[in-house]
């Protein structure tokens, strides 16, 4: 049983991130697994955060990770917010059917 | 001293003001632009009137008492070897000039005040007669090439304006742009004599190239290839140039059109004055043509061609103000042909004569036209002399003069220069006087057909024309009084110091003639029957257009139609402007449009801007179709991105 260190966590974080990346533009239902599929990435980078922190000894690490959570959280309140009004408006959140911007 | 600077600058003063006014906006104000207008009148006219006693008295210290200078007012153009000055040369020709310039233009002026009062734009057209009268006296005062040139396009600038001065008539405009053009032509060839003139005698100034014209005489210039003489070559292209503003064949077909402008400006620019700038020219440049008989004879040939060819267009129109001006076009020929045979004198004797009585034509004709509500076709004129006794007594006169019966101008200047030319005994010479004849007996038809078919006979205007025909106001009455005593005096009072026994002293060495060269000196001695054929033949013409239009007035429509294709061609003015418009103005289009279709739409504009442009919008267009508007497709945009920059900086840099 080999001890787990910083590298097994980095490879938890790098699996989450590539998850949350692929979440976004795999993704053609929802634009709530999008905003999800964010979450993963600040997850992701939390966990770098943590990471590193523990190895090097250095406890702004766990400070600034405690920071993401926070605007993390107001991030995730704030898209909620838009997509409720945008389902209003549009009577949608297929992600297929967002395209005003076609050129 | 100072006079000649006044004479020449006060006009131009006249022009600043009055064109001042011009723009000054007087909105619904009709009791303050009476005011302008007025203002802008008198102190133009004033001005001028000033500028015409000072002229006179510089013609008599000048002219009569023989004393001539030159006076130098700034340094115009010091670049290596070309010293130019702003310089008035005063001698005796040019005191000829100044006198008949500034009379012809004052009286021009005071009869504009009555003759334009109900026009919108007076302190527009005071402004434009006085900038042309200055330009005209810088013309006239010249003492060097170049100058001579500013004030030769100045006149012609005015000229412009002022046939276009109704710019609201596209016929104005039209006659406006086709003098313009026809002028640039001849200008052109005067450039070129400017230029072969510097080439061969290293300066432009008069005095100098006059006192070398005979260490030139039999110096070569190579032009197109080949070698010819000098003087010849620079005379011919100056001649060119004096064509092109004197209209003589060839050139002569804006001048009828230029009737389009007011008639006082027809009576001051194109008859009077600038038209016998071209004359003046040559007179001044005397000591050249002098020295070269090809471009006597070629001046005598195209000047007697030109004094025939207008006569004969005269007889057969109807517009008042373009028989007219045929008839100006015919005794310009008179005078070039006068200058021909080496007789420059008789030719400004005429000039001058002309000025005085062509101006009295004119401004008469003027006095008609406003008589008869507008109205310029003779066809719809007649039965009005005793409505406008005065008016018709002045066109009497003024026709009187130009037939040249004695004692009247005319009478002297014409004979003079038809003995001249016999007297010439060559056969230019010979040429020169039968045309002469000829157009003189054609000049006595169509002055007679002009004063009859617009004075007697029965009506032909309608009623309303009729009861309003009435004689023209004091301030346009005035004028012509002047001009008729000129008319009348001028012949017997200038004769023998323009041409008779003290003609050597009043000349002085304005003029230069070879001693071989002799037709002045021979008029004196010319048989019985060649002084007396330039009347009998005045005579005549009147008689049979007394004849024509007054006892038989059938008899005009009969000779027409036995000699239809004739009159057809003469009426149609020998087709000039049909023959320039298919060789010179259609190609000219045609080529202008190709130029402007493909050369600039379709090639410089196809291939720079719009060309940029449409490859532009058509890349833009394209590369757009990428911007689907779908988020996933714009964040593995920015995946790729930033793994290729990620690798870069990895792989690459690192």
């Amino acid at each position: 049983m080999t001890e787990i260190g910083l590298v097994h966590y980095l490879s938890v974080a790098a699996i989450l991130f590539a998850t949350g990346i692929f979440g976004i533009f795999l993704n053609r239902k929802n634009v709530i697994v999008i905003l999800m599929s964010i979450e993963l990435l600040l997850l992701a980078v939390n966990i770098n955060m943590v990471a590193f922190s523990v190895e090097l000894g250095d406890m702004v690490g766990q400070v600034f990770s405690l920071f993401i959570l926070t605007v993390a959280a107001a991030e995730a309140a704030i898209g909620l917010a838009i997509l409720v009004v945008f389902f209003r408006n549009r009577g949608s959140i297929a992600v297929d059917d967002i395209n005003a911007m076609k050129g | 001293m100072s006079m000649i600077k006044a004479i020449v600058f006060l006009p131009l003063l006249a022009a600043m003001f009055a064109g001042m006014l011009a723009f000054v906006d007087c909105g619904d104000d009709k009791y303050k632009k009476h005011k302008l207008d007025l203002y802008a009148q008198w102190a133009t006219a004033g001005f001028m009137v000033v500028a015409m006693g000072l002229a006179w008295l510089t013609f008599q210290q000048v002219g009569l008492q023989g004393d001539s200078y030159t006076v130098t007012v700034l340094s115009w153009i010091q670049s290596g070897d070309l010293d130019l000055n702003w310089a008035f040369k005063v001698d005796t020709l040019t005191a000829v000039m100044l006198v008949v310039v500034t009379t012809i233009s004052a009286m021009v002026h005071v009869y504009s005040v009555g003759y334009m009062h109900h026009d919108p734009d007076v302190p527009r057209f005071m402004s434009y007669l006085s900038l042309f009268t200055f330009f005209m006296l810088m013309l006239v005062t010249a003492d060097n090439l170049v100058q001579l040139f500013f004030g030769w396009e100045g006149v012609g600038l005015s000229s412009y304006l002022l046939i276009g001065f109704w710019y609201n008539k596209p016929s104005a405009n039209a006659a406006a742009i086709k003098a313009f053009v026809v002028n640039r032509v001849g200008d052109f060839g005067f450039a070129l004599g400017i230029f072969a003139t510097y080439m061969m005698f290293g300066t432009v100034n008069l005095d100098v190239i006059f006192a070398n014209v005979s260490a030139m005489a039999d110096a070569n210039i190579s032009f197109f290839g080949g070698e010819f003489n000098a003087i010849t070559v620079i005379s011919l292209l100056l001649f060119v140039g004096a064509m092109g503003k004197s209209a003589q064949l060839g050139f002569h077909t804006w001048l009828p059109d230029a009737m389009e402008g007011p008639t006082p400006v027809s009576a001051l620019i194109h008859a009077a004055t600038m038209v016998t700038a071209g004359v003046f020219m040559v007179s001044r440049m005397s000591p050249l043509f002098e020295y070269s008989e090809l471009a006597l004879q070629v001046v005598t040939i195209v000047g007697a061609s030109t004094a025939i060819f207008a006569a004969t267009v005269a007889c057969t129109q109807f517009d008042i103000k373009r028989v007219i001006a045929y008839s100006t076009c015919s005794q310009l020929g008179y005078m070039f042909f006068a200058i021909g045979v080496s007789a420059y004198q008789a030719a400004i004797f005429h000039l001058m004569t002309h000025a005085f009585f062509k101006a009295l034509l004119f401004l008469g004709a003027g006095s008609v036209i406003h008589a008869m509500s507008d109205e310029q076709d003779m066809r719809k004129m007649g039965g009005i002399w005793k409505m406008v006794p005065l008016t018709y007594v002045l066109m009497l006169i003024g026709s009187y003069a130009l037939v040249g019966l004695p004692p009247f101008s005319g009478f002297f200047s014409k004979d003079i220069i038809l003995e001249a030319a016999w007297a010439a005994g060559s056969n230019v010479g010979n040429y020169a006087f039968w045309m002469g004849i000829a157009a003189a007996f054609l000049t006595a038809f169509y002055s007679w057909r002009l004063i009859i078919m617009t004075f007697h006979g029965t009506p032909r205007a309608d009623e309303k024309v009729m009861a309003h025909v009435h004689e023209s106001p004091k301030v346009m009455i005035l004028p012509l009084l002047v001009l008729a005593a000129g008319a009348m005096s001028a012949g017997w009072l200038g004769f023998s110091w323009f041409v008779g026994e003290n003609a050597a002293a009043f000349w002085g060495d304005a003029i230069l003639v070879l001693e071989d060269h002799t037709a002045l000196e021979g008029a004196e001695n010319v048989p019985e029957w060649v002084k007396l054929m330039p009347l009998v033949v005045g005579v005549a013409g009147i008689a049979l257009a007394y004849v024509m239009y007054m006892f038989k007035p059938g008899l005009p429509a009969l000779l027409v139609g036995w000699i239809k294709p004739v009159h057809k061609f003469v009426f149609n003015k020998w087709y000039f402007d049909e023959l320039y418009d298919a060789i010179f103005v259609k190609p000219a289009f045609r080529i202008g449009n190709g130029f402007w279709k493909v050369g600039d739409q379709a090639i410089i504009d196809g291939l720079g801007p719009d060309g940029v442009a449409q490859t532009t919008r058509d890349t833009a267009e394209k590369v757009s179709v990428l911007q689907s508007g779908y988020l996933y497709h714009y964040a593995f945009a920015m995946l790729v991105g930033v793994v290729g920059m990620v690798g870069w900086y990895m792989f690459i840099v690192g």
